[in-house]
């Protein structure tokens, strides 16, 4: 018997797919029928009849993970099903194991890198330039994401498939933990900058008003004082109050409306302008 | 024309929501793609610009789920551009529009459950190709889901009845909400910093107040400064992981105390 063996189309073929691993996200199995289709033209490639059944079957487990680094799980799973097709002794619940303990670790790390600090990092930049009605705004979001994201999926497929199993150890490794808090410092730096620089807060209730020796007007309002102790206190303090409130686990809709009221009653009072 | 090319738009949105790849559903991309095709792209891209600030930290993080940016984005800019409405009042449509986008996400995950158990059943028969299309499926009704309310909008925003309405709230209101949406950013600034929740890792982030409150420094300088310090926490970590190993295995009877890297916090 001929050796069954991943071809560099196939690979790519799952690079395409993976692309849309939560597209029929439900609830009861999450990104299930995304990995199972994501898996396909491997799963062809090296098995039939009732083997692929069997393996269309257990790739309809629970899954769910950070997508992007999804691909370097597909890419694993991938390698470790080829050896299995020819003989390997791997068995179902090794593989399932596999597959559900990278779940937690690459979520780890793939969650505040993606999510956390790039998104939020680009989007932000982005966003900051599409508010003077500039292309270029939306376009460095656009093209700077989808950059990092599409070589993520692309090297984690083939990185993943080429490293096999070897990989899964590597994972638990100073590396991760390296990369993941390098992250964290840039992404915390660079959201307090934009805690200072992006909101606005203005507060113009006048405390005090006099005609000074030289007879100039002086009104000191409430914006002033503020200003000279510490600029963009204010925002720095509701940051925190809001990050106080998710830790509760209050929605953060609610805690938007909650701000929205604020605004508009310190409007009407006078406070906020 | 105009409403098939909104409704495709719409589409794409709704694809881009669940599957949060491309990115086609947040504000900064959906807001200039539905303006484009409204005919007012600049107003798109400014109120994208403005959205994208207050959704900054919406995510989709293990089995949570982010307000829907892909409902808010098409329908408030439907109703600036065809309704008239300020950026201001677009900004305060948005959130209820997302709230709303998340009960219809919520609504069509549950329904997927059935292809979920459909696709077991081609699993059994070795039926690739089923397994796929219940795959599409999902992402067709997740598509729909927004598109069929945008349409709908887009076809009743220009009439007087619904503009009546918008132009109806008071002044406070409106001024009111334009206030809010100075400070509404922090929600999401504070998603974030909690996703990151790492209390020892926050001296970083205050320096990158501190910077941002007493210099000019723009976002580009703010992202090298954090790769530099990033650069500089991770050597650390390295020298005391370093110390640690020699303490260990050198056995100086305890001559060096062990730094603590304690890992525990690490998400």
């Amino acid at each position: 018997m001929a050796e069954k063996k991943v071809t560099k189309d196939d690979l790519f073929w799952v690079f395409v797919r993976s692309n849309f691993l939560l597209g029929s996200f439900n609830f009861e199995r999450m990104q299930a029928i995304g990995f199972c289709v994501s898996m396909i033209p491997i799963l062809k490639r090296v098995y039939e009849g009732d083997e692929l059944k069997k393996a269309l079957r257990r790739h309809l487990e629970f899954f769910n993970t950070q997508p992007f680094v999804a691909a370097a799980i597909m890419g694993i799973i991938g390698a470790m099903e080829e050896k299995k097709a020819n003989g390997a002794d791997i068995s179902e619940a090794t593989l399932s194991g596999v597959k559900v303990g990278l779940i937690g670790p690459l979520a780890g790390v793939g969650d505040p890198i993606f999510w956390g600090t790039i998104r939020p990092v680009l989007a932000a930049l982005g966003a900051g330039v599409a508010l003077t009605g500039s292309l270029i705004g939306p376009m460095i979001f656009f093209i700077g994401f989808n950059a990092i994201r599409l070589a993520t999926h692309w090297y984690g497929v083939q990185y993943g498939y080429s490293q096999g199993t070897a990989l899964v150890e590597n994972i638990g490794g100073n590396q991760m933990h390296f990369l993941t808090e390098g992250a964290s410092v840039l992404g915390l730096l660079v959201m307090g900058a934009l805690v200072a620089k992006w909101t606005t807060v203005n507060m113009p209730l006048v405390i005090s008003e006099y005609d000074n020796s030289a007879g100039e007007h002086v009104v000191t309002t409430l914006q002033s004082i503020l200003d000279s102790l510490m600029p963009s206190i204010v925002p720095l303090l509701m940051t925190f109050a809001c990050m106080y409130l998710l830790k509760k686990g209050v929605n953060a809709l609610t805690i938007i409306v909650g701000l929205f009221i604020i605004g508009i009653a310190g409007y009407a009072i006078g406070l906020m302008a | 024309m105009t409403l098939v090319l909104l409704f495709i738009v719409a589409m794409i949105t709704g694809f881009a929501s669940v599957v949060d790849e491309a990115q086609f559903h947040r504000p900064v991309i959906a807001c200039t793609m539905t303006g484009a095709v409204l005919g007012d792209m600049t107003t798109g891209i400014i109120l994208g610009g403005t959205l994208e600030m207050m959704a900054l930290g919406w995510m989709n993080v293990g089995a949570a789920m982010a307000p829907d940016a892909a409902l808010a984005s098409v329908v408030s800019t439907i109703l600036v551009i065809v309704g008239h409405q300020s950026i201001g009042a677009g900004i305060a449509l948005a959130v209820p529009l997302a709230a709303a986008g998340q009960v219809l996400t919520i609504f069509v995950r549950t329904i997927t459950v059935f292809f979920q158990h459909l696709a077991d059943k081609y699993a059994e028969d070795g039926n690739c190709r089923g397994i796929e299309m219940c795959h599409i499926a999902g992402l067709l009704l997740q598509g729909l889901r927004v598109a069929l309310p945008s349409v709908a909008i887009y076809m009743v925003a220009g009439t007087d009845t619904v503009n009546n309405a918008l132009n109806s709230i008071p002044e406070v209101i409106t001024r009111g909400l334009q206030v809010a949406g100075g400070f509404i950013v922090v929600v999401g600034y504070a998603m974030v910093i909690n996703l990151m929740d790492a209390s020892k890792l926050m001296v970083y982030f205050f320096l990158g107040f501190l910077l941002a409150v007493f210099t000019d420094i723009n976002l580009i300088g703010f992202g090298a400064i954090g790769a530099i310090c990033a650069y500089f926490h991770i050597q650390t970590m390295q020298q005391n992981i370093n110390i640690e190993e020699a303490a260990k295995t050198g056995g100086g009877g305890g001559a060096v105390e062990g730094d603590d890297i304690d890992d525990s916090d690490l998400m």
